[in-house]
């Protein structure tokens, strides 16, 4: 029922601005919703599963002794590969929700609604940690299953899956731009891929750069990528942070620099 | 004086708006609307489709900007204090805007909170608005899963978790079967009582009727007619005669007559239905005693009191005749 009387709107306390406590509590909220919006769709989980799961045994068993001798010697080149090609595959899918959501009835509820303007943006971004989270546990149970040990430790393991979370929380941002001026939300997801298979499979991920061509191994030692890849192979080897480390963490930085402010434009003019 | 009684005007109109303009590239969906709901009031908008009521709503909600004009809610401007008049305004768009991967609690606890509820009194307000409008043997149920018209219903209560004192309803009955339409009337009532304002549009001039304290028929972004129920009703005229001739071939006939009675035309409205305006009731008996004497039966003849959809179809019709020389 509608019990007590409205408030009129003279006798309410209004303002006209949005602080950083409510954006803040926005944003929490809505990442709340994302969060439950997981947990009834948990589809959105397969492909993030899935594609790990037969990336490492099609990988392992086709090339492992052809390049390393044996399966077991091949694991500390392949994991590292396929955790990378694992979240780079998802740093579309922030973006294809964000356009979604756009899209949607429920965009103009949020614009008649007093929220800060940023946070239905910002927790999906948010939300899309926990699917990383899943996917580097699921990688790394998989290769510990097949008997990969990495030399480094469990510490080192903890490190390189906030290493790529941050990575790929960096690159979710180009294609929320992307979600923001292409046509529909399927767009994204297939610009996504289209960028960054290429991407990752011309990388070290899967073999020694030794083996390719000049010009391949040309592309493949400027590709940001090959980086990552070197950093976190070192990470989990010898448990330390090289040059690598470095390189990928300036470029994750120049990615935010750009794209944050993109995004938010394009995001606002909508 | 006159100062003092202009600042008690304003006062009291929960929406004010002055010559609003919306484009879209070189159409004009809104051209020059005035429109004034005095607070507790509630507003009906009406119109063909198409004529500009939903861009009017998107610009006193504050989802796209006018190109022209101004608009003040509760006497703050739409544009320079925009978080303010969202703190003051629910709006059920046309369209769902609830998230449908969720369940209705959640989507009603999501939304309370976003309204800066705390988790127990947005599971309150939740409860509640289910009660309400009788959701709760589906609250754990995903919106996916509800019909058109559980949508409809949710959709409502979420737009009223804040209890705003000003409530935009686009078209809020279309789709419902007629048990929830009247609930929904009830509620509506109930919560003008309670001290709301609403601004509502329907394609349903019943219910504007019954419900709305005052009405603006618009068309081509235009206002055609603004005044309360009777006041348009009474623009179109009086009441009409309206009777059917049993035998078909006789219509013509029957229709000159009353015409040269009248003095007025006479419309055919379906094979052996005719309807006539009629300003003078006592010529009623002239009329049947003329068709008596020459020989025309009558199956039925009534007279008729204006409706809301006559207004309708008499002033849009018009408007369509009048656009195209106008532009
Ligand atoms: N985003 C838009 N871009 C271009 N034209 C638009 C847009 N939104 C509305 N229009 C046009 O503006 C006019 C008014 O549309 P509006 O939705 O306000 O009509 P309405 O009165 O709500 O109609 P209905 O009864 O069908 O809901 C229409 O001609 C429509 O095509
Ligand atoms: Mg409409």
């Amino acid at each position: 029922m509608i019990p007590k009387n409205i408030i009129p709107a003279n006798k309410r306390e209004l303002k006209n601005y949005i602080g950083i406590g409510t954006t803040i509590k926005n944003t929490l909220t809505l990442t709340h919703r994302a969060l439950l919006k997981m947990i009834h769709n948990p589809e959105v989980f397969f492909d993030m599963t899935l594609m790990p799961i037969t990336f490492t045994l099609l990988f392992a068993f086709i090339f492992g002794g052809a390049i390393s001798g044996n399966i077991t010697n091949y694991l500390p080149t392949l994991i590292p590969g396929v955790l990378i090609m694992t979240f780079v595959t998802s740093c579309g899918s922030a973006g294809a929700q964000v356009r979604e959501d756009a899209d949607k009835g429920i965009m103009n509820r949020f614009k008649s609604m007093p929220i800060a303007r940023i946070a239905p943006l910002a927790s999906i971004l948010i939300a899309d940690f926990v699917k990383y989270a899943v996917a580097g546990i699921i990688v790394f149970v998989i290769g510990f299953l097949l008997g990969y040990q990495p030399d480094a430790g469990i510490i080192a393991v903890g490190v390189t899956i906030l290493f790529l979370m941050f990575i790929t929380w960096c690159l979710s941002w180009v294609f929320a731009w992307v979600g923001m001026i292409v046509k529909s939300a399927s767009t994204v997801t297939s610009v996504s891929t289209m960028m960054m298979m290429p991407l990752s499979f011309l990388s070290n991920a899967l073999v020694p750069v030794e083996t390719m061509p000049w010009w391949l191994q040309w592309f493949v030692n400027i590709n940001p990528l090959s980086h990552v890849i070197t950093a976190i192979r070192l990470m989990l080897t010898n448990g330390t942070v090289g040059l690598d480390f470095l390189v990928s963490l300036g470029c994750c930085f120049l990615i935010l620099i750009i794209f944050i402010p993109l995004t938010l434009h394009a995001y606002k003019k909508k | 004086m006159n100062k003092e009684e202009n600042s008690k005007e304003n006062e009291s109109l929960a929406i004010e708006a002055h010559g609003m303009v919306k484009k879209f590239g070189n159409y004009m969906a809104v051209n020059g609307v005035d429109l004034k709901v005095p607070v507790g009031s509630i507003y009906g908008l009406v119109g063909p489709n198409g004529a500009g009521k939903t861009t009017i709503i998107n610009m006193l909600a504050t989802l796209t900007q006018a190109n022209d004009g101004t608009i003040k809610i509760f006497n703050y401007d739409v544009k320079k204090e925009n978080n303010i008049v969202r703190q003051l305004i629910g709006l059920t768009g046309q369209f769902a805007s609830i998230d449908e991967n969720l369940s209705a609690i959640e989507n009603l606890m999501i939304f309370g909170k976003l309204h800066g509820l705390s988790g127990g009194e947005a599971k309150k307000r939740a409860y509640e608005l289910l009660e309400e409008f009788n959701l709760t043997e589906h609250k754990k149920k995903s919106v996916e899963k509800f019909s058109g018209g559980m949508r409809r219903r949710l959709d409502l209560a979420v737009s009223l978790i804040s209890e705003p004192p000003l409530i935009f309803l686009d078209e809020p009955t279309t789709g419902l079967d007629p048990r929830t339409r009247a609930q929904l009337w009830k509620t509506i009532r109930k919560l003008v009582e309670k001290g709301s304002t609403i601004l509502l549009t329907t394609q349903y001039l019943d219910e504007a009727d019954q419900l709305a304290d005052r009405i603006m028929l618009i068309d081509h972004g235009q206002v055609v007619i603004d005044g309360t129920p009777d006041q348009l009703k009474d623009s179109i005229g009086a009441e009409s005669l309206q009777f059917t001739v049993r035998n078909i071939e006789k219509v013509n006939e029957a229709m000159k007559i009353v015409e040269k009675i009248l003095g007025v035309e006479v419309q055919q409205v379906e094979d052996s239905n005719v309807t006539a305006p009629m300003t003078q009731i006592d010529k009623l008996v002239d009329i049947l005693n003329e068709l008596n004497k020459a020989n025309i039966h009558l199956s039925d003849v009534h007279i008729q009191k204006p409706t809301l959809d006559d207004v309708f179809m008499t002033l849009t019709a018009e408007s369509i005749k009048n656009v195209p020389g106008e532009k």
